[in-house]
């Protein structure tokens, strides 16, 4: 394989509905943002492109990705589609880095897009419940939040975490959105505001759970040669990784932690391991990205995190299974501070505030998460990061985080079914 | 009839555009789980080979890839996690608020989703015993069992 490079990003501002706009033109919008950004590349340097949307319900047009290859203007170049759930997105970016890592393309684009406003909320999360087994788990009651409830029930239980610490992760990331004109969300909240909004799934709260989107984003990834040739200041991908987990938590083993380089067996000599308060497939994306990008203990090694917190509680959880903390010190991590921007007032006393921000963009809690999209926010984000960009892109510096050198992103599905993890330098 | 076409907006032009079908769905393998339920059985699946014990159907084995045999799982069992969902899916909404569990039995290395009825949801916890419930008249569906508090049995 050889070195792959990120070149390009571009994003629509994510909103409830864009009813004015269709698919392609919100795909189209990010592209011209992207290829405006990279001014040295032209349309013919493109080898192909890899699209990712979630639900053909939400669409309701099959081959979609197909409509937006021709409205780019791409055909008759080489062109697939990817749908893997929440994760589409990440598994979309990890598909174009195929492309180019195995020689097939020299540029590869990778873009999503999910246009989710055409049902409303609640038949929206029945079309996402689909996404659990509909002969066992849909017709009980499907509903995702309960599912994620129903998971971090089950970390209370183990591991002592707290609503409040759930609601420390709402109050950082809408927080961090106030300084992202891309997000849906922005907000000043406070522990206590997340827990009196409305409840959804005991002991999950409005503000505890993402909002459905409309939106689009775009990645453009080269070799090495090109991104030399056109783009100043590249950013290399360094590691990919990916898991998966059995479609039905209910069938999820109760057995061993797949360790990481800087953790012990003796660390987890009571712990039933993932049961269904863990992703192991979460964890498996981090060890495989880890060993690919050389990164012996990642807190001490990242810069910052961009991860899918659908939830309050799963970003809590993906603390755990990223190896930032010991499986069950999530709640304790949040509370220590070390997830949020240095420099930002989150109305919190924070004895470690910044030390390695997570979701410094809002994260899906507060930029929305239009599904096929999504991983691809959280790529684009992370390519203004380690280019030193955020300023240009957002209009104001308060995000950018300080010297930042690597990142990692993280895409999730399902209740944990498929899950990528990539590690994207500044070079 | 045609009633005509419903507008939402003009500028854009939004229209309402229905849809809905009809499957033929088969359980396929998994079939005697539900004729079971009919009956009053909970079946799991245990493997052949390596005598893991599935508390869902499964034909194959998850770990080692042998075929599986039903056995009918104990009647009762304890709640391992749980959530009461105040809203849900829309076809659900009309059912709010209901109360999830996964159940855990003696006897079966992995759980099983299903409603817990007959309690207030602020009186639900992990480890609370539970017995299951069978519909008397069957819709062939996995909520064709459901479970309640068993000291209410």
């Amino acid at each position: 394989m050889r070195p792959v490079y990120m070149i390009g990003g571009g994003i629509t501002k994510f909103a409830k509905a864009h009813p004015g706009k269709d698919f392609r033109l919100m795909v189209k919008e990010a592209y011209d943002y992207t290829l405006h950004d990279a001014p040295r590349l032209s349309k013919d340097m493109i080898d192909g492109a890899v699209g990712s949307y979630f639900s053909d319900h939400f669409t309701r047009q099959l081959k979609a990705a197909s409509m937006v290859q021709d409205y780019l203007g791409l055909c008759p170049k080489p062109s697939k589609r990817i749908e893997g759930g929440g994760a589409t997105g990440g598994l979309c970016f990890q598909s174009a880095w195929e492309a180019v890592a195995s020689g097939r393309m020299n540029c590869c684009l990778a873009f999503g897009f999910e246009t989710m406003s055409r049902v409303n909320t609640w038949k929206g999360n029945e079309f996402i419940a689909l996404a659990s087994d509909t002969n066992f788990d849909f017709p009980v009651g499907g509903f995702y939040s309960g599912y994620y409830a129903m998971m971090v029930q089950r970390h209370m239980y183990e591991f002592g975490t707290t609503v409040e610490q759930m609601a420390m992760v709402s109050v950082k990331n809408h927080a961090n959105a106030l300084h992202n004109p891309y997000a849906q969300k922005a907000k000043r909240l406070t522990i206590k505001q997340v827990r009196e909004s409305p409840m959804v799934a005991t002991p999950l709260t409005m503000e505890d759970i993402c909002t459905m989107s409309d939106g689009a984003a775009v990645c453009l990834l080269a070799s090495e040669e090109l991104a030399e040739k056109v783009c100043d200041r590249p950013v290399k991908i360094t590691g990919v990784g990916s898991g998966s987990d059995a479609m039905r938590m209910a069938d999820r083993p109760h057995g061993k932690v797949i360790l990481l380089p800087h953790e012990r067996e003796s660390d987890y000599q009571h712990l039933k391991y993932p049961g269904v308060h863990s992703f192991r497939g979460g964890r498996m994306a981090a060890k495989l990205a880890y060993e690919m990008a050389g990164i012996r203990n990642p807190l001490e090694e990242l810069s910052f995190v961009e991860l899918h917190d659908a939830y309050t509680s799963s970003e809590i959880q993906t603390y755990e299974d990223l190896g930032l903390c010991r499986y069950g010190d999530g709640g304790r991590f949040i509370e220590s501070g070390v997830p949020f921007l240095p420099g930002l007032d989150y109305g919190l006393a924070l004895p470690n505030q910044g030390q390695l921000p997570v979701n410094p963009s809002g994260g899906l809690l507060a930029c929305g998460h239009p599904v096929g999209a999504t991983g691809l926010m959280q790529a684009v984000f992370a390519f203004w990061q380690l280019q030193g960009t955020i300023g240009k892109h957002l209009n104001n510096e308060r995000l950018q985080v300080k010297n930042a050198k690597r990142g990692l992103i993280h895409s999730h599905a399902g209740t944990g079914t498929y899950i990528t993890a990539s590690i994207l330098e500044a070079s | 009839m045609d009633k005509g076409t419903v507008l939402y907006g003009v500028d854009p032009l939004i229209i309402l555009d229905h849809y809905e079908i009809d499957y033929h769905h088969s359980y396929a393998q998994d079939s005697p789980f539900f004729v079971g339920l009919t009956k009053g059985q909970l079946l799991g699946s245990r493997c052949t080979a390596c005598g893991y014990t599935y508390a869902t159907p499964r034909a194959h084995c998850m770990g080692c890839g042998a075929a599986t045999s039903w056995f009918a799982l104990p009647l009762t069992g304890r709640v391992h996690t749980f959530t009461t969902c105040h809203y849900g899916g829309e076809i659900f909404l009309k059912e709010t608020p209901f109360t999830l569990i996964l159940v855990e039995f003696d006897g079966a290395d992995t759980l099983f989703l299903s409603r817990l009825k007959g309690i207030q949801p602020d009186a639900v916890r992990i480890g609370l015993p539970v017995i299951a419930r069978f519909a008397k008249a069957p819709s062939f569906k996995v909520t064709d069992v459901w479970f309640e508090p068993a000291d209410q049995a």
